[in-house]
């Protein structure tokens, strides 16, 4: 059952974690204690030991810690501050017995050297991105660190053990660019669009890492041996990027991007664009209704490619006929069984072409 | 005692071997896989019109060819191969994977020398069910009855040379140690140009018009999903099987989505999804769509029916006919599909029929019709 005055949480807390009280007769260095711990929860503690209540082991400890320093003080007759200055002494060679001291960063697959402190052998630990190892290493020679365990870049971890460990921290930073990635979309686009043409490049080190580092990235968009665009972009956080216009002609265009000696070449197809203008004309034949479109280009006057479907519907009183036919050599034609007076009509996609109205069959 | 029970037994087999020897195929019913005689050589005569058809179907369906034509009336033109060519298929086409799985017959009139009934056959295919109404003749000849069979005539082709030189699209795959962005050929774009959604007696039903906008070969594949009013999912579907997969540069196809037991009445939202790859095709073969009208069946029943007619070199296995309805405004109010069961041989045409639900074929004021075609070694 806990005393009523213990009532706030953090006592109760404390007084949980507790181990079970000792008798009370060990209690005797009690009451010098009670002078250092004035005003604190430890004096409510000590407090009330008379109401039956028994002081924690903790507690007795520091109580006889103090309890004997004041009496080696006392016997060596040691003024205080020569006992802190030993303290002090003993603790600095202590840590002065191992320590390691990293760089903050460290470029990618690159020797680096890490000086450390001490004589004796340790163990070094080295984890980062993808790599974990562990070596010997002699305090006195530092440690090496291969080009081969720093290629990722990234936050890595160095830990030396001895008696005690001790960690640095360090960032291994991209190498400089080796590759230049570029991406293109789309591969293919239909002329006449605005802003339908984008392009991203990524520069890389020799180990795959992005480059953060701006660097200048020239794209250039040729067609044939004419410049269509020409731009530079600085890189943001590894990235640099472009959009245009598509041409106004259909044919293969050329983007390079170049960073300083790293050139990618990439292709974009330039298509036509959707029919413009579909007319067709027909007439009769001894097999029904010969009919065909004039040569189908879009409205930038290029030939839609072939095998672009256009569908022809022959419309008479009674019956329809269609047929999807596909463009050959700029034109698509269809035979279509129609006896009777027909309209015929044509359309290509959502496309829509003139009619035709053709009469019956004499 | 102990011998009652097995004569009891005996007894009971018998009697019920007996009844499925004689009184099954004698009795009115003219539906389905029971009828005929159940052990071959021992039926009974052909007395009436019912029985006579049962019999002969029942032959055809346990593929019993020289019966079910000795089953035949002499007034038949039609020689046996001819006669079981029609019924096994050739060519490849849809029916040489089929099997009649059961019939329903019903006379349409009867007077004591001939009747003529109409036979509702369902046959079991690849692609699902497919139902065949055809209606036919019997005669009474001497003391029994005899089917009359139409002559058959199968399309023949001439010998020709067709010359085709349609543009194709093969598709090269790059290298697995290509560097990363330079196997950057699309996906064509295709785009939903029209959708609807309907209450239908099965289910709700989405459909609509998908066309490939690009200038390369796309296979199409619809989904949609149904949404609920709190923005839940309730369910999604494929347009399987109801689509032109494979759309060449500017090719519109008709597309329906099927939710079966599911009504729009909880439907907040439809959430289309099209997706579209990069695969090698051919513009050949063009099939026309010939003699479109609609017109009521034999039902009563309004299909557009037609003819396709294959414009090039190439058979085609199985044609498949999917059919888009508009109504007054241009909108897509139905899509229906249909198998053809016979191959498309080049330069020859074949009928084709797909029903128009009854509530709708009033509202329908024109039609669209594209065919997809299934041949043998291609994919």
């Amino acid at each position: 059952m806990q005393p009523k005055n213990l009532s706030d949480h953090s006592v109760l807390d404390k007084s949980v974690l507790a181990p079970a009280a000792q008798p009370a007769s060990v209690l005797d260095d009690s009451v010098s204690a009670d002078a250092v711990l004035k005003d604190s929860v430890l004096k409510e503690d000590f407090a009330l030991k008379g109401r039956g209540f028994k002081p924690r082991r903790k507690y007795r400890k520091i109580d006889r810690g103090l309890s004997r320093c004041g009496r080696i003080l006392a016997a060596t007759r040691m003024q205080p501050w020569l006992l802190v200055w030993v303290l002090g002494a003993n603790l600095g060679q202590v840590c002065a017995a191992q320590d390691i001291h990293a760089p903050t960063s460290v470029p990618a697959g690159e020797d680096t050297h890490f000086t450390t402190t001490g004589s004796d052998k340790a163990t070094f630990y080295l984890v980062g991105p993808g790599v974990s190892s562990k070596s010997d290493v002699e305090l006195a020679q530092g440690v090496r660190i291969p080009a081969q365990s720093v290629r990722n870049a990234g936050n890595y971890l160095a830990i030396l053990c001895s008696d005690t460990c001790r960690s640095a921290t360090f960032y291994v930073t991209p190498a400089q660019p080796a590759t230049l990635t570029l991406r293109v979309h789309p591969s293919r686009v239909p002329v006449g669009q605005n802003d339908a043409v984008s392009g991203v490049a990524l520069p890389f080190d020799q180990f795959h890492n992005l480059v953060i580092a701006p660097y200048e990235v020239n794209f250039q968009l040729t067609s044939g041996n004419s410049s269509v665009m020409s731009r530079a972009v600085r890189t943001l956080s590894g990235i640099a990027w472009f959009r245009t216009s598509s041409g106004k002609n259909t044919g293969s265009q050329q983007l390079n991007a170049s960073l300083n000696a790293l050139t990618t070449r990439r292709a974009v197809q330039q298509v036509a664009s959707d029919p413009c203008n579909l007319r067709i004309k027909g007439q009769r034949t001894s097999k029904g209704i010969m009919v065909e479109t004039e040569p189908v280009r879009d409205c930038s006057g290029n030939p839609v490619p072939d095998g672009t479907i256009v569908t022809f519907t022959a419309s008479s009183e009674n019956t329809k006929s269609s047929v999807d036919a596909p463009i050959k050599r700029g034109i698509a034609r269809a035979q279509m069984e129609a006896p009777g007076a027909t309209t015929i009509s044509a359309a290509s996609g959502v496309v829509m072409g003139n009619d035709l109205r053709i009469g019956a069959q004499p | 005692m102990k011998f009652v029970l097995p004569i009891i037994l005996v007894a009971a087999t018998l009697v019920l071997m007996a009844l499925a020897i004689f009184g099954v195929g004698q009795s009115a019913g003219t539906v389905g896989i029971a009828t005929g005689s159940a052990v071959p050589g021992l039926g009974s005569k052909a007395d009436t019109s019912e029985q006579a058809l049962g019999s002969f179907l029942t032959d055809i369906r346990r593929r019993n060819w020289d019966r079910a034509y000795s089953a035949l009336s002499k007034t038949s033109s039609v020689d046996e191969p001819s006669f079981i060519q029609e019924w096994t298929g050739s060519n490849g086409s849809l029916r040489t994977f089929s099997t009649l799985e059961t019939y329903e017959a019903r006379p349409l009139h009867a007077t004591s020398d001939d009747a003529q009934m109409r036979v509702r056959m369902r046959w079991t295919t690849p692609v699902g069910p497919v139902e065949d109404v055809r209606d036919l003749n019997l005669k009474h000849e001497g003391d029994v009855w005899k089917v009359v069979w139409p002559k058959f005539t199968a399309p023949t082709v001439p010998a020709q040379v067709i010359p085709v030189n349609y543009l194709r699209w093969d598709l090269v795959n790059g290298g697995a140690d290509d560097g990363w962005g330079s196997r950057n050929v699309d996906a064509p774009r295709v785009r939903i140009i029209s959708m609807n959604a309907v209450d239908s007696s099965e289910g709700a039903v989405v459909m609509g018009e998908v066309v490939n906008e690009d200038t390369i070969p796309a296979f199409v594949n619809v989904n949609a999903t149904l949404v609920d009013g709190a923005g839940k999912a309730i369910d999604d579907e494929s347009s399987f099987d109801k689509i032109a997969h494979v759309l060449l540069p500017k090719q519109v196809s008709a597309y329906r989505i099927d939710f079966p037991n599911i009504g729009l009445k909880n439907v907040k939202n439809v959430r289309m999804d099209v997706k579209a790859t990069l695969v090698p095709a051919s513009a050949d073969p063009v099939i026309g769509v010939m003699d479109q009208k609609v017109d009521p069946d034999a039902q009563g029943k309004s299909v557009l029916r037609g003819q396709l007619l294959n414009e090039s070199g190439q058979t085609v296995n199985i044609p498949h006919v999917i059919a888009s309805f508009y109504d007054n405004n241009g909108r897509v109010i139905w899509v229906s599909d249909g198998y053809v069961d016979r191959a498309l041989l080049p330069q020859t045409s074949e009928p084709f029929a797909v029903e128009i639900p009854k509530t709708l074929a009033s509202k329908v004021q024109n039609f669209h019709v594209v065919v997809n075609q299934y041949s043998l070694g291609k994919s």
